[in-house]
């Protein structure tokens, strides 16, 4: 009866080498991410405005969220984020997997191609958003230039004037800058995939289909999770480039959740609502992590790999 | 000659998908390369051209004027690069380096050693990272301003090993993965300490892993705009992709300058990425395949 909690004080007392290893890691995260957090999350229970601190100390309980609740343009900017994020990742998920199938099959030059379709990768996403402000400049932009050359339109079509245009262009943008964490990924699952199996399969007759479905797919799956993941660690990249080719414009018809936050927060230097509103972006953040993260691990222990 | 037909037919059909695989991969290709090249095409020309309408599509003149302009000072074409240049070098560089020394100790906990709640840990740490860089900028912009490192490179440098280290632990828990259990403990047999173990087997033989790893924190950093824009302020501490927003905020936007920046930032990531890239993919898909 008295051994149980004398060992568990003495193992507190020695810490173990992995605990020592990860020390830095969590004192860091603690420091920069997780306090900070814990702050934010009191503020978010208060009426705190930049301009006037003693607001600080004001406690209000729920009158942020109360409010949120009932704030048109947050769940307008929230159904946007989640739409966006729907579409964005469910196209750079088939792009991806098209993407790595088309290089993987290429006998020649394979390694060129491999550099040509990381190339979006290095594109910071206030330059992907940049680079799609220009291209869809109404005026002097390459896509309207490329309609109005080949005859399509006589019309200069305002794609970051009007709402649904930008929509359009703004998913875009996003599924050109990560379609790309997919490709290698996937490809990277192709490439060490046994070619057995494959054959196999076509001997027993299987059309290309049935191939790709029952035996290619279940052996990429995991890669694609991978990528999922590493892609749902930084959804609101999206914010880059919503920032800078449309900054929520216009008339806030393309506001996501994060340029929102930011608005509230500097624009109009409510900190505490604006606190808030981000608990629901870090909460979606979360969901969508946690979500393919367990996916990832179900797919590992399906083939068989050690975690 | 039905026999031949059937041949021939075959032939055509395969050439025709061959034709039809060409086609498609140059398009992805193309659809791939465009904006980019399009970029560096535009910061080359003169405004002229670029505003001209009807559209002038093959340049008639290059012209190194915009690089110049930005590197010759503010006042002679807008921004002062030179500065923000060096702001993120010496703040990637610095967070890189000490978020690859915090990385290696947890990726190496992580690969080499077994205990309680390691999955959940692993999950832990990456959902500090899910945290959107403008939710986290609020509380640190109210930290900042009060402890007085607002718009500091120290501040920055600060976040920017807070972002990197989990997904550094990531990377780095692949590529110590990868290095065989056998080879430290042959050397711990020898009569080596487990640290000189570490640093003269497991260390040389992941090396290239890491610096990959250390690359692809460097690019997070370069790149960065959430945090940076809200943590800075001032010419003293502003990065690249906060200053590229100097352009727009005029009434008007000097495209051309806009291109030539985004030319100079790209280079850099485009070079370390191309060096990294298949070091990369070998850490993200380690444990994927055969644990």
């Amino acid at each position: 009866m008295n051994a149980t909690p004398h060992g568990i004080l003495m193992k507190g007392f020695k810490p173990s080498a992995p605990f020592l290893l990860l020390l830095p890691a969590m004192i860091v995260l603690a420091a920069v991410v997780v306090v900070p957090l814990l702050l934010s999350l009191y503020s978010s229970f208060t009426p705190f405005r930049l301009t006037r601190p003693e607001t600080f100390f004001v406690f209000v309980g729920f009158r942020n969220y109360l409010s949120i609740l009932s704030n048109a343009d947050f769940w307008w900017a929230f159904g946007r984020t989640v739409l966006l994020l729907t579409i964005a990742l469910n196209l750079e998920m088939l792009l991806g997997l098209g993407l790595a199938m088309l290089v993987e099959k290429a006998t020649r030059g394979q390694r060129i191609l491999r550099t040509l379709m990381m190339f979006p990768m290095m594109f910071s996403p206030i330059l992907v958003g940049f680079q799609f402000k220009f291209m869809f400049n109404d005026n002097i932009g390459l896509v309207n230039n490329a309609l109005q050359s080949l005859g399509i339109t006589q019309d200069a079509i305002p794609w970051l004037i009007e709402g649904h245009l930008a929509f359009i262009a703004i998913s875009i943008a996003e599924t050109w800058s990560s379609t790309a964490i997919f490709a290698i990924l996937i490809l990277a699952g192709l490439l060490a995939m046994p070619k057995e199996p494959i054959e196999a399969a076509r001997v027993d007759g299987c059309t290309p289909w049935q191939t790709f479905r029952y035996v290619t797919w279940p052996f990429v799956m995991p890669f694609a999770y991978i990528a999922m993941t590493i892609r749902s660690l930084d959804v609101a990249r999206a914010y880059d480039i919503v920032k800078i080719m449309t900054d929520g414009g216009p008339a806030g018809r393309t506001e996501l959740l994060w340029t929102l936050v930011a608005r509230t927060a500097y624009s109009d230097g409510r900190m505490g609502m604006a606190n808030a509103m981000a608990y629901f972006s870090i909460l979606l953040s979360i969901a969508f992590t946690v979500y393919f993260f367990n996916k990832l691990a179900a797919a590992r222990t399906q083939i068989g790999a050690e975690w | 000659m039905v026999r031949m037909d059937e041949n021939s037919s075959a032939r055509l059909k395969r050439r025709l998908t061959g034709i039809v695989y060409r086609i498609g991969l140059f398009l992805a290709m193309l659809t791939i390369c465009l904006p980019g090249l399009w970029i560096v095409i535009s910061s080359l020309r003169p405004t002229v051209e670029i505003m001209a309408k009807p559209p002038v599509w093959i340049p008639q003149e290059i012209s190194f004027d915009a690089y110049v302009a930005m590197f010759s000072g503010i006042g002679k074409g807008g921004i002062p690069v030179i500065e923000y240049f060096r702001n993120s070098l010496i703040i990637s560089v610095t967070s890189t380096v000490i978020a690859v020394a915090i990385g290696m100790a947890g990726g190496y906990a992580f690969a080499r050693y077994r205990f309680r709640g390691k999955s959940s840990v692993f999950l832990g740490l990456m959902l500090t990272r899910t945290v959107p860089g403008i939710a986290l900028s609020l509380p640190l912009f109210f930290l900042y301003v009060r402890l007085g490192i607002i718009d500091t490179h120290f501040g920055l440098i600060l976040a920017y090993v807070a972002l990197n280290v989990p997904f550094t632990i990531w990377l780095i828990d692949g590529f110590f993965r990868q290095v065989p259990k056998d080879l430290a403990e042959a050397a711990q047999i020898d009569g080596c300490t487990r640290w000189q173990a570490f640093w003269q087997v497991e260390f040389p033989l992941a090396g290239p892993g890491i610096a990959s790893a250390a690359i692809f924190a460097f690019l997070t950093c370069w790149n960065e705009f959430a945090l940076a824009s809200q943590l800075t302020r001032s010419v003293s501490a502003k990065t690249l992709p906060v200053g590229l927003l100097d352009y727009t905020a005029e009434f008007t936007i000097d495209w051309r300058g806009m291109c030539a920046l985004a030319v100079v930032m790209i280079i850099p990531a485009l070079t370390l990425t191309y060096i990294v890239q298949k070091h990369l993919v070998g850490g993200l898909t380690s444990g994927a395949v055969k644990g």
